[in-house]
């Protein structure tokens, strides 16, 4: 598992194991602002952006605080106040040194904060071994994985919403879990290529 | 033990430490030092940055009307900022109209004061003031409104127009943190302008509504500004329709006591819509008026009469009222007060009676 190259990590947490499609992680926020491509588009970045640094964080946090003193039982809760923290000083960041950029994110930084697929992503790079690099092109890929899975699903739902006429009982939520569902199987066409666990 | 310990204190840790980042960036990133606020050209303050406009405004004495008290849902807080403020904010957008984005119009509760700024206000909003009170007297209306008489101290006296609005201050207590806003239109006559009276609903959970009612004393100081909005009495002499609901009886009171004291003869009918007999107030007043106004009718209707309350007028909703008495509403002008739902079905059913939109005026409650 340590040869792992870290391309190859990147690549497979982008496709053969997506978090979202194939852990079905972050689910929530994935169908809630599918809607429209833009708005995907900026959660998509905040949720790749999160994701790549504080699982790099969360890396050196575990491993140089919580493992020397045996207390790799808190890092559920310890995973979740770091998130929680960078989110907000990120959020402060951005507000001062780009007014566009956090037009386009601002709204949608304090809402990833619970966003379980960057939970999910700190503790697969625990369960996994990574070292500091790995654990980097890991986050940056399940990020870039998450993203790109929200983009392709607003794409779809928004040109399904122009000119599709969808039976009354899967409007909504309904035909985005179909949709969500065959975009999984889509993604089981990369398995097989590079396999991470 | 030993481990219990090393985790409660590790936990601790990192949570001090992370909090102690974001105070520090609170303190550094998020400070934006001092910024000048230049009002209508003539007049600069020098407020401390990251702040709302709203906020550094009434700090300053200047006193933009705001229902909601900052939170974004009542959208009247409007102020024209010609520079510094950025992009008009998805949480702006749906109370301005596109003419009005393009004049840079934005909610001054949204709009954080983060570099000089240059804005536009109404210049009559100079005129509101803050003002320091004392409640004399609360009693109930119904099961859940109650009259508030306020004195006021300091200044003595506020000049206002029948149908005007003022904003509660309530200070920090078990709802609360931070001193919140409210907006309740006056009930008494402007012409009584050493007190004024409020009627104010209860509302389960509500930051003010709670305070008046379960906290506020006889003797209490209450610290108010205002007065705001243009819901006034428009000088044409066509006939008047009133509609309002439960504590929507406050402007139109106030109104109808001006009229009273200026023996206007303009024809007027006041629908006053309520659930049961326990809902009705001022009833009494209301028959006093139709006494003393000549061409005045009260006519007040229950949706839901209760068995005992043996009801012999208008039963229905106030809209059914209003479509069976008004033939045609071309020539008349509307006053509404009341919640949002009820005033749009009013207007709905006032211009099915051909009155234009232009002739009616109303008091949403945001």
């Amino acid at each position: 598992m340590q040869e792992l190259g870290f391309f190859t990590i990147l690549f497979s947490a982008v496709f053969t194991n997506n978090i979202l499609l194939t852990n079905y992680l972050g689910m929530c926020s994935f169908l809630a602002v599918s809607r429209e491509v833009k708005a995907s588009l900026g959660l998509g970045t905040a949720v790749f952006f999160v994701t790549a640094a504080t699982t790099a964080l969360n890396w050196a946090v575990y491993y140089h605080i919580l493992v020397p003193l045996n207390l790799v039982y808190l890092r559920f809760i310890v995973f979740i106040v770091v998130i929680a923290a960078f989110v907000q000083l990120v959020e402060m960041i951005i507000e001062r040194v780009s007014e566009a950029l956090y037009q386009a994110l601002g709204i949608f930084l304090p809402l990833i904060t619970v966003n379980c697929a960057i939970l999910g992503a700190c503790l697969f790079m625990v369960i996994r071994d990574y070292s500091f690099g790995q654990a980097c092109a890991y986050g940056a890929g399940a990020g870039l994985g998450w993203a790109l899975a929200i983009l392709a699903m607003a794409g779809i739902r928004q040109r399904l919403a122009q000119r599709s006429r969808i039976p009354r009982g899967l409007e909504g939520p309904g035909i985005a879990l179909i949709i969500a569902g065959t975009m999984a199987l889509a993604f089981m066409g990369f398995n097989g290529m590079v396999s991470l666990n | 033990m030993m481990e219990l310990l090393i985790a409660v204190g590790v936990m601790c840790a990192i949570n001090t430490v992370l909090a102690l980042l974001l105070v520090i960036a609170d303190a550094t990133i998020a400070n934006y030092g001092e910024c000048g606020v230049t009002v209508n050209d003539k007049k600069k303050l020098m407020v401390p940055g990251g702040r709302s406009l709203l906020s550094v405004l009434r700090d300053n004495q200047i006193f933009i009307p705001s229902a909601c008290g900052g939170r974004g849902s009542c959208g009247l807080c409007k102020v024209t900022v010609l520079e510094g403020a950025g992009a008009t904010l998805p949480t702006e957008t749906p109370w301005l109209t596109p003419e009005e984005q393009k004049g840079n119009v934005r909610l001054s509760c949204q709009v954080k004061v983060k570099r000089d700024l240059r804005i536009q206000i109404p210049e009559e909003l100079f005129s509101v003031r803050q003002y320091r009170t004392r409640v004399v007297s609360m009693s109930d209306l119904t099961h859940d409104i109650k009259e508030v008489k306020l004195q006021l101290v300091d200044p003595p006296a506020i000049d206002f127009k029948a149908g005007q609005f003022i904003q509660i201050e309530v200070p920090p207590y078990a709802l609360t943190d931070e001193p919140v806003y409210r907006a309740y239109s006056i009930a008494s006559a402007p012409s009584e302008t050493g007190e004024i009276e409020l009627e104010i609903r209860y509302v389960p959970n509500g930051i003010c509504t709670t305070y008046v009612h379960r906290h506020l004393k006889v003797g209490d100081a209450v610290t108010i500004n205002g007065p705001y909005g243009t819901f006034c009495l428009q000088p044409t002499g066509r006939e008047m329709i009133c509609i309002a609901g439960g504590s929507g009886m406050a402007p139109i009171k106030s109104l109808l006591l001006e009229m009273e004291r200026a023996r206007d003869p303009r024809p007027c009918r006041y629908f006053f819509g309520a659930r049961a007999r326990r809902d009705l107030f001022v009833t009494e007043r209301m028959r006093d008026l139709e006494q003393s106004l000549p061409n005045f009718r009260f006519i007040p209707a229950l949706s839901a009469p209760a068995p005992e309350d043996r009801w012999e007028g208008e039963t229905g909703l106030i809209t059914e009222v209003v479509g069976r008495h008004v033939a045609d509403a071309s020539e008349a002008e509307a006053y509404l007060c009341g919640s949002p739902l009820m005033i749009d079905a009013c207007i709905r059913v006032l211009r099915e009676k051909g009155m234009p939109e232009s002739n009616i005026f109303f008091d949403k409650f945001g």
